[in-house]
């Protein structure tokens, strides 16, 4: 048969992690000597659709658009993948917020056991996992027929651009009524995607205040970083919840990540320690985070960071 | 309005973590176990709802060892009513815990199931979803508000982009995000109170579900370590580095 990814998207653009999901599929359905077709579905995704079909290696677009599936809530998004699953072995998402809020549904209507947040891919049946906040890592073989995976997009390389599949609109899909979208409040940022971001530097509970990130941002906008956060910050209400780093937040794997006034708890490392280069800034040497780090600057932040941005300033960025 | 509470016991979260030698998992030998953290955020929010009124009745339920018994009795002491205690020394996988917990419900029929985001264990986020979909209930993950109106829950969720604020009919499934509320501590006069709350001993027999897991854990490995690197002393030594290094 065959391996179906199923898009992140926010109707508009198609996400990255997309691409990196479509590796670990074509990954497994390499093993499986089949096809990989990527589904989208939304409210207005022709462009969507048509993005889609141009990642190399993929057969078929699925296009799926209905007003129901607007904000891919996960009863809807069941409506739509469930009956597909007689023509698929398998089916992939991202572990974000959408993948993780609808995939488990999947899973538990076609009676099997979600593999969550895959980081490796070692056959069509076994996979890797992080558990305990990355502390360890599972190697799990699933026995069920059929495979429902959310996938960690920082583990896969981006799937490649030129490919052209074809692309297909399929029925419209059953219109749950038990759950309705009301609002949504997005943070707003012309700084670059967390997830996405080649650099990202981030303030925990030393920053002292929501005001003081502004330092950081400073650096931020030199650098084309995007913005993180430790949990703690997120709680002292200094930054929105997106910008959590973590076991229980994002996971980022930047090709540089700074870490400002964050102690480094095995729950923010989960969601940072595969980064490239990390950086530390620290008042305190003994601090977890400096036994990981690169390079650590044992400094007040509030003077080492305004210094950096200067020393960026006269380097040119 | 009647609520039902799954609540897991884990490894703590400030425990540090130790692989096997063999590889053949983690090692739980006297280490300090507790309340799954997100679970006691579920305990605590359904305690606030029966304080102001809108909970009847709150039933907290965990599957594993005759040791979850006192994590139980830490939510009795929380303020929940009652327990229901399924002991069984097998790993119960997610899809199986949702079985067992719709078998549950059905014999409850409680109004709201409030499950925790996420086990810090397993780290899998699927038993709440897996039940929404067993019962053929609508689903709100990840909140971080709750509030009933009618018969239905308006329900901030923390998701990737910012806030969502979604609208589910009763009966319906919660997970808890971290930021919900936070769980207060058990005072002594409750504590003691809690000895009294009833907790039904039951086994999986009881609810003829088969448990029998659907993946085997091949190995577990130490992840890839970070070693410390060097210390810089100023910024224009940082610059330099990261210049060299490629990565700015
Ligand atoms: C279930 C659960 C899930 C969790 N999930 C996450 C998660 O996803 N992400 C996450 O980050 N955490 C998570 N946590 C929380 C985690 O355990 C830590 O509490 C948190 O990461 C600490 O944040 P912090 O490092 O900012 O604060 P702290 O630990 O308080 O550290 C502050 C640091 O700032 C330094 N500092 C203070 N002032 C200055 C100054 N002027 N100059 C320089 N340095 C300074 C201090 O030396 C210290 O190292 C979770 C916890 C639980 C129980
Ligand atoms: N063995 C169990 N007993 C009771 N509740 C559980 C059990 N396993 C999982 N849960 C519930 O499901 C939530 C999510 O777990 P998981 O899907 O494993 O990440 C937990 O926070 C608990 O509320």
């Amino acid at each position: 048969m065959a391996v179906l990814v199923v898009a992140e998207h926010d109707n508009e653009t198609l996400k990255d992690a997309t691409h990196k999901t479509v590796t670990a599929a074509l990954a497994i359905a390499k093993d499986m000597g089949c096809d990989v077709d990527i589904l989208v579905a939304g409210k207005d995704v022709k462009d969507v659709a048509a993005k889609a079909a141009k990642i190399a290696g993929v057969r078929k677009v699925l296009a799926c658009d209905h007003v129901s599936l607007k904000r891919q809530l996960a009863e809807a998004m069941q409506e739509v993948i469930v009956p597909l699953m007689d023509g698929y072995d398998a089916v992939l998402a991202p572990d974000t917020t959408t993948g993780k809020n609808f995939m488990p549904r999947i899973a538990a209507v076609l009676d099997v056991m979600q593999i969550s947040s895959i980081s490796g891919v070692e056959s069509n049946d076994t996979f890797v996992r992080p558990i305990y906040a990355g502390n360890a890592m599972a190697t799990v073989k699933s026995s069920d027929d059929k495979k429902v995976i959310t996938v960690r997009p920082t583990a896969f390389t981006p799937a490649e651009e030129g490919g052209s599949a074809s692309v297909e609109t399929i029925a419209d899909p059953a219109t749950p009524t038990t759950s309705e979208f009301v609002s949504e409040e997005l943070s707003k940022s012309d700084r670059p995607e967390l997830t996405a971001a080649k650099i990202v530097i981030s303030g925990g509970r030393g920053m002292g205040s929501g005001e003081n990130f502004a330092i950081i941002e400073k650096v931020a906008d030199k650098l084309g970083a995007a913005v993180g956060a430790s949990r703690a910050a997120v709680d002292a209400g200094y930054v929105p919840n997106d910008y959590q780093v973590g076991q229980t937040g994002k996971v980022v794997a930047p090709e540089l990540y700074i870490a400002v006034g964050i102690s480094g708890a095995i729950q923010h490392l989960a969601g940072m320690k595969d980064s490239k280069i990390i950086v530390a800034i620290n008042k305190d040497e003994d601090a977890p985070i400096c036994q990981i780090a690169d390079y650590g600057w044992v400094a007040d932040l509030f003077n080492a960071v305004p210094e950096l941005e200067a020393e960026l300033a006269k380097a040119g960025y | 309005m009647k609520v039902l509470v799954p609540v897991k016991r884990v490894l703590d979260f400030n425990v540090k973590v130790r692989v096997k030698s063999d590889e053949s998992g983690v090692d739980l030998a006297n280490v300090k176990m507790s309340m799954n953290p997100f679970d006691e955020i579920s305990v605590e929010q359904a305690v606030r709802l029966q304080e102001a009124g809108t909970a009847t009745e709150t039933i907290a339920v965990s599957i594993g060892p005759e040791k979850c018994a006192e994590t139980i009795r830490t939510s009795l002491a929380m303020g929940i009513d009652r327990g229901i205690h399924i002991n069984t020394d097998a790993e119960v996988e997610p899809l199986a815990v949702a079985k067992i917990l719709k078998a549950i419900v059905e014999e409850e029929k409680p109004d709201l199931v409030i499950l925790g985001k996420q086990a810090i264990d397993d780290d899998s986020n699927q038993t709440g979803q897996m039940l929404a979909a067993l019962l053929g209930w609508p689903q709100a993950t990840f909140a971080n508000s709750v509030e009933k109106n009618g018969d239905s829950l308006t329900v901030g969720r923390e998701v990737d982009g910012g806030i969502q604020t979604i609208k589910v009919t009763l009966p319906a499934v919660i997970t808890v995000d971290l930021r919900l509320n936070e769980p207060r501590y058990a005072s002594l006069p409750n504590i003691m109170k809690a000895k009294r709350k009833p907790i039904d001993a039951k086994t999986t027999d009881d609810y003829g579900v088969d448990i029998s897991p659907r993946l085997t854990t091949v190995k577990v490995a130490e992840p890839a370590g970070r070693t410390a690197g060097v210390k810089v002393e100023d910024a224009a030594e940082l610059v330099a580095k990261l210049k060299s290094e490629g990565v700015i």
